[in-house]
This record gives structure tokens, sequence and C-alpha cells, in this order.
């Protein structure tokens, strides 16, 4: 008894340090930019005072590129602790499923045959990479289960390289006849860039993490059940299949959604639950939280640092994720015994 | 039985010589221009500069299909050791950071170096293929339990991940466009006389040494315990056969650009073929590895002629769905 209320004082710890951290980046990240605004300024337009000129570059441009960022850390550090605990497989991580290399696959396949980034039919851009994520991930499920034995951990990390190998040929392959703008949009997109930039992003992406997230938090303890074994789990009653392949789908769906706003970012769903799960132990209803608010802090740390730090050219947020979380991966990887 | 194996091999051996040598007069024959077996034999024996059809054959498509050849040879031998000496079935160079390596060198030369020429960046491209092995080779020796199979792939897959996204943002940040993925979909098509000087001597030496290493590699794929009992150098012989696949990926990469699977298929077949004597596996590897490549430039020329496809993505049209059915009949858990 004495150590679960340890550990929920930890998880709220953890939670209120995250919470903080959270506002502080968010609020740095609304101080910079090409235009730097002080953050006495930001308080105050938030408030409604301020010129119109600071309320159009609040309210217009950073406001709503921040929100992407925010709800993507979210969505993709929430897909990625669903699917470390449905596989058993602490290496799981969205991007190495495939769900990138898909969802660039269905990037290059809209811009090959629309050759636009502008306009109404740009809006159709998430749906494109929205689809193609979906369809790679449930290819990959698809071969990799096994009739006797369900969905196999490690034929699910094989097959999906093989299937990101694959459909990476094609992406490059059609990726080569694109003019040169297309190609850098394509580019860029590939690279993690975060591309949602308006209001209507926000309202496309909000629906999903607003919706997606608490079902899975209601489930914290279905995916707590999944940590025994599929033994134990269905001891328990607790229908072992039915229950993987329902989380699966709306940690594929969750991480869909937020790669098509905030283009092709790895790495995030892989380390913010290892974090998380450090930090905040292994209980989803502690961890859950932590790794939703983990993924936040450093999405939009990322973008802050690509965007205000390297100038004129901002590097891609995906861009500065491999490279705090590559290491980090390669860290947990070598650590343990896999 | 010991004779109607030997048989077995010989033969196969000598059906994949020409089976290969086929494939070349195939792919120098036929094109966007038909030629008749006579004048491609003729330009090659008999050169006669004043010809078109002999310049055609002699400066496009000899140097081309020559190309391809090599470079199909080097990746089937380099995956066919990586194999043998990592005792992983799904080990290829390309999924082992060799050609991530060698695009991270590449984008960096590009934005810094502009006016390097092309053999300079040939070399280049091969240091970072090396680089990045050796780096992750050092990665997977250095974790507790040692080298797993499993480590490997995923400690390969990570590190490619990481230098990818630092090429991009490289490529992003100086504006280099699609000169990164031209590069990369590579494609032997730009391979001239000039370059197979370079590429050649590296790439036979290459083979060459893989080939003597084929007894001890035999005995290190078949456990550490049983190649130490027979008196085989355990690490000198893992060292050895390491560097001499990333000499051969690294060479074949920097020219060709990624192609994977390659290294991947080819090794698998042979074994089904030869058996799992490495004395064996490794020509023959050779041969079919050529071969492949040869076929697959070949296709890709005429699949739409005048324009080409990729021939990293013809090879994968392959690769895909072979390393597929190797993952679902991966039944243990590595």
């Amino acid at each position: 008894m004495d150590q679960s209320a340890y550990r929920a004082r930890r998880a709220i710890t953890v939670s209120v340090v995250m919470f903080i951290l959270a506002i502080v980046v968010i609020l740095i990240g609304l101080n910079t930019g090409t235009i730097r605004l002080s953050p006495l300024a930001v308080w105050q337009t938030l408030l409604g005072g301020g010129t119109t000129e600071e309320q159009m570059i609040l309210f217009d441009y950073r406001l709503p590129r921040i929100v992407v960022t925010m709800l993507g850390g979210i969505g993709l550090g929430v897909a990625g602790a669903v699917l470390q605990g449905v596989s058993r497989n602490a290496l799981a991580d969205p991007g190495i499923l495939g769900l990138h290399a898909g969802a660039a696959f269905g990037l290059i396949v809209f811009v090959s045959f629309f050759r636009t980034m502008e306009g109404s039919l740009a809006m159709l851009i998430p749906m494109f990479t929205f689809a193609g994520g979906s369809i790679i991930a449930i290819v990959i499920i698809l071969l990799a289960y096994d009739r006797q034995r369900g969905i196999m951990p490690i034929r699910l990390i094989l097959v999906g390289i093989a299937i990101e190998a694959g459909v990476s040929a094609i992406t490059l392959f059609l990726s080569l006849k694109l003019d040169p703008d297309t190609y850098t949009f394509a580019a860029r997109w590939l690279a993690g860039s975060v591309w949602g930039r308006d209001w209507i992003n926000v309202w496309a992406l909000l629906p999903w993490i607003v919706i997606l997230v608490p079902i899975i938090y209601l489930k914290s303890k279905t995916l707590d059940l999944f940590s025994f074994g599929d033994e134990i789990a269905s001891g328990v009653g607790s229908s072992v299949t039915r229950n993987r392949l329902l989380m699966m789908i709306l940690a594929v769906a969750l991480s869909c959604a937020s790669v098509s706003m905030t283009g092709g970012i790895g790495f995030i769903g892989l380390v913010a639950p290892h974090l998380a799960r450090r930090l905040a132990g292994p209980q989803h209803r502690y961890f859950l939280p932590a790794a939703a608010s983990i993924g936040l802090v450093i999405l939009v740390a990322a973008d802050t640092i690509g965007r205000s730090i390297f100038q004129p050219n901002a590097i891609p947020a995906g861009v500065i994720v491999a490279l705090i979380g590559g290491p980090y991966f390669l860290y947990m990887l070598f650590r343990k015994k896999v | 039985m010991k004779w109607n194996k030997g048989y077995t091999i010989s033969l196969s051996l000598i059906a994949g010589c020409a089976w290969l040598v086929f494939s070349l007069f195939m792919a120098v024959s036929n094109g966007a221009k038909e030629m008749d077996l006579h004048t491609v034999w003729t330009a090659v024996f008999d050169y006669n500069a004043s010809l078109t059809p002999h310049q055609i054959i002699h400066e496009l498509r000899l140097p081309r299909v020559l190309g391809a050849a090599l470079t199909g040879m080097a990746f089937a031998v380099a995956g066919a050791i990586m194999q043998g000496v990592t005792r992983n079935p799904m080990a290829d160079t390309g999924l082992l950071g060799v050609n991530a390596g060698a695009a991270f060198v590449v984008a960096l030369c590009f934005a810094l170096l502009p006016a390097l020429s092309y053999s300079h960046l040939m070399l280049l491209s091969f240091v970072g293929a090396a680089l990045s092995t050796l780096f992750i080779m050092l990665l997977g020796s250095a974790a507790p339990g040692g080298l797993t199979s499993l480590r490997l792939t995923i400690a390969g897959a990570v590190v490619a991940a990481i230098l990818h996204s630092l090429s991009t943002g490289i490529a992003i940040y100086f504006d280099l466009s699609q000169d990164l993925a031209f590069w990369y979909a590579g494609g032997v098509a730009g391979i001239k006389w000039m370059h197979l000087k370079l590429l050649a001597p590296v790439i036979l030496a290459g083979l060459a040494g893989a080939m003597l290493l084929g007894r001890p590699i035999t005995f290190l794929s078949l456990g550490e315990e049983a190649a130490t009992g027979l008196g085989i150098k355990t690490a000198r012989i893992r060292i050895l056969g390491l560097l001499i696949a990333v000499v051969l990926a690294g060479a074949s990469v920097s020219a060709a650009g990624s192609i994977a699977f390659v290294g991947l298929v080819i090794p698998h077949m042979a074994r089904r073929i030869v058996g799992v004597d490495y004395r064996f596996v490794l020509p023959f590897s050779a041969l079919l590895g050529g071969s492949l490549l040869v076929w697959a430039d070949f296709a890709s020329r005429m699949v739409n002629p005048p324009r080409e496809f990729a021939i990293g993505a013809m090879v994968a049209m392959v690769g895909v769905p072979f390393f597929l059915y190797l993952a679902r009949k991966e039944r243990r858990e590595l």
C-alpha cells in the first residue's frame, strides 16, 4: 500500500515538473523567431493587449504552430507508449514500424500527381500522409501476424525494417522526378519540419488527440496487463488478441494523425515513453501522462531550436529530435539485454 | 555421395559463369539501339573508333555493364561475408549503415566542397561508409551480451536513421535540392572507363581477399567454439572479413549509390544451391550478384526507354518479398 502511495506521489511530482517545464518551453517558443517578442510583450498580447503587429505574429503565426507541435508531441509520445506496451518491446517506435515511410510515401504520391503545395488542394496532404501511414502499418501488422502465436514482436521489427526499405526505395524513385521546388517541400516534410502552421491544422489534429488520448488512458489497466505476458493477461480475463489489435489501431491512428500535421518526426515515440517509464514507473495510468508531456516538451523544444538557432534556413525539428533521440535509443539498446 | 555433392557444386559454378557471361552479352547487345552479336564481338575485340555502333558499345554500354557486374559482385560478396562473420542471416550492407555513412559524407562534400572531383568524392564516400560501419560494429560489440544479430540490426537501423536525418538536414540547410537524392539513387549509368579504372582494382582485390577467407569464414559461421577448436583465430578473421566487406560495399556504394537487398538476398540463394561452405558460397554469390545487377540495370533501361527506372527500386521489388519470406521463417526470438 505504501509503495502505491509512493508511486502516486512520485507520478504527481513528475507531472507537475513536466507541466512547469512545458509552460517554460512554450513561452520560450512564443518568444523566439525571426522577430523576437519579449516575454512581457507575449504575456500582454495573450491577455488582449499589444500592438496589431504583435497580435498578428502571435496569433496568426506562432500560436497555431506551437499548438500543432504541442498536440503532435502528445500524440507521438502516447502512441509510442501504447506500441511499446502492446508489443512488449521497449524498443518499438512508430518510426521503426514503418509508419513514417508510409506517410512519406503518401506525401510523395500526392505531390507527384497534384504537384501543388498551395491553396485548398494542400489540405489533402494530411489525408494522403494519414492514409499512407495507416496502410503501411496495416500491411506490416498483417505480415507480422502468426495464426498460432498472434503478433510476434521480433517479426514486427524485421517486417517493419523490410517494408520500410522497400517503400523508401519507391519514394526515392518518385522523388527524383519532382521539380526542385516541390522536392524541397517534400524533403523538408520528410525530415520532420513542422508544416501545419495554421489554425485549420490545429482544428484538424485536435479531435484525434482529444478523443483518442482519453480512450487510451481509460485502457491503462489493459495496457498494464500486457506487460505480464499473454498467458497471465488472458488468465485474468482480458481478451488479449482483440485488445492488442484495438490498442494497436488506436496507436496507429494517433501517430498517423500527428505525423500528418507535423511531418516525419521519428524517435519521440521511442524516447518519450522510455523517459516517462523511468521517471514515473511502469504503471500506465502514471506514465502515460508523463509520456504525453515529455513528447510535448521535446517536440516544442526541437521546433524552437530548429527555427531560432539556424537562420535563415531553419533545421527541421525532426533532425533535432533524431540528434537527441537517436543516441538515447542506442544507449537504451546497449544498456540492457534485448 | 561426396562425389555427387562436389559434382553439383562445380556444375553450379560453371553454370553461374556461363549465366554471367550470357547476361553481359545480352546487356551489351540490347538497348535503345539493337546490335547483332557480330557487331558486339568486333566492338569488344576489334574496336574501330570510326564506327558509331562500336562507339556506343565501347564508350557507353561496356563500361556501364561491366560496372553493374562488378558492383553486383561486390555487394553480394560483402553481404555473404557479413552474414557468415556475424552469424546473422539478416546482415546486409544496406541495413548495416554502409550506405547511410557514405551518403552523409557525400552530403557534407556537396555542401562544403562543391568543386570536388568525382574520384575524390568516391574516395570520401568510401571513407564515410567504412567509418559508420566500424561505429556500428563497435557499438554492437560493446554491449553486454555481445554482438547479437537483433542488436546489430537495430543498431544499424538507428545509426542509419540518425545519419540519414543529418544528411537531409545538411541538404536542406545548404539548399542542395535533389543532388543528394540523385546521388543516393545512383545507378550504374554514369560509370565510365575512367571510373572503372579506379573501381575495378579495388573490387577485384577485395573479391580475391574474400575468396582466401572462404575456409575460416565457414568455420566462423558454424559458431565461435567450433572455429576456435579448429585453430581459427576468430577475432582476426572477423576483423579481416568485415574490413573486406566494408571495402567492397563502400566501393560499390560510392560508384553505384545505395542498392539495398543484393547483399541480403544473393547469399541466401547461393547457400541454398551450393551449401554452407563459404569457399563455394562466396564465388557463387559473386556470379549471381553480378548477373542480378546486370539484369536489373538492363531492365531499368528497357522498362520505359529512353527514361531510366531507378535500379535500387528495381532490386527492392525482388528483395523486399524475399526479406519478408525470411522474416516470416524466423520463428525463434533471435
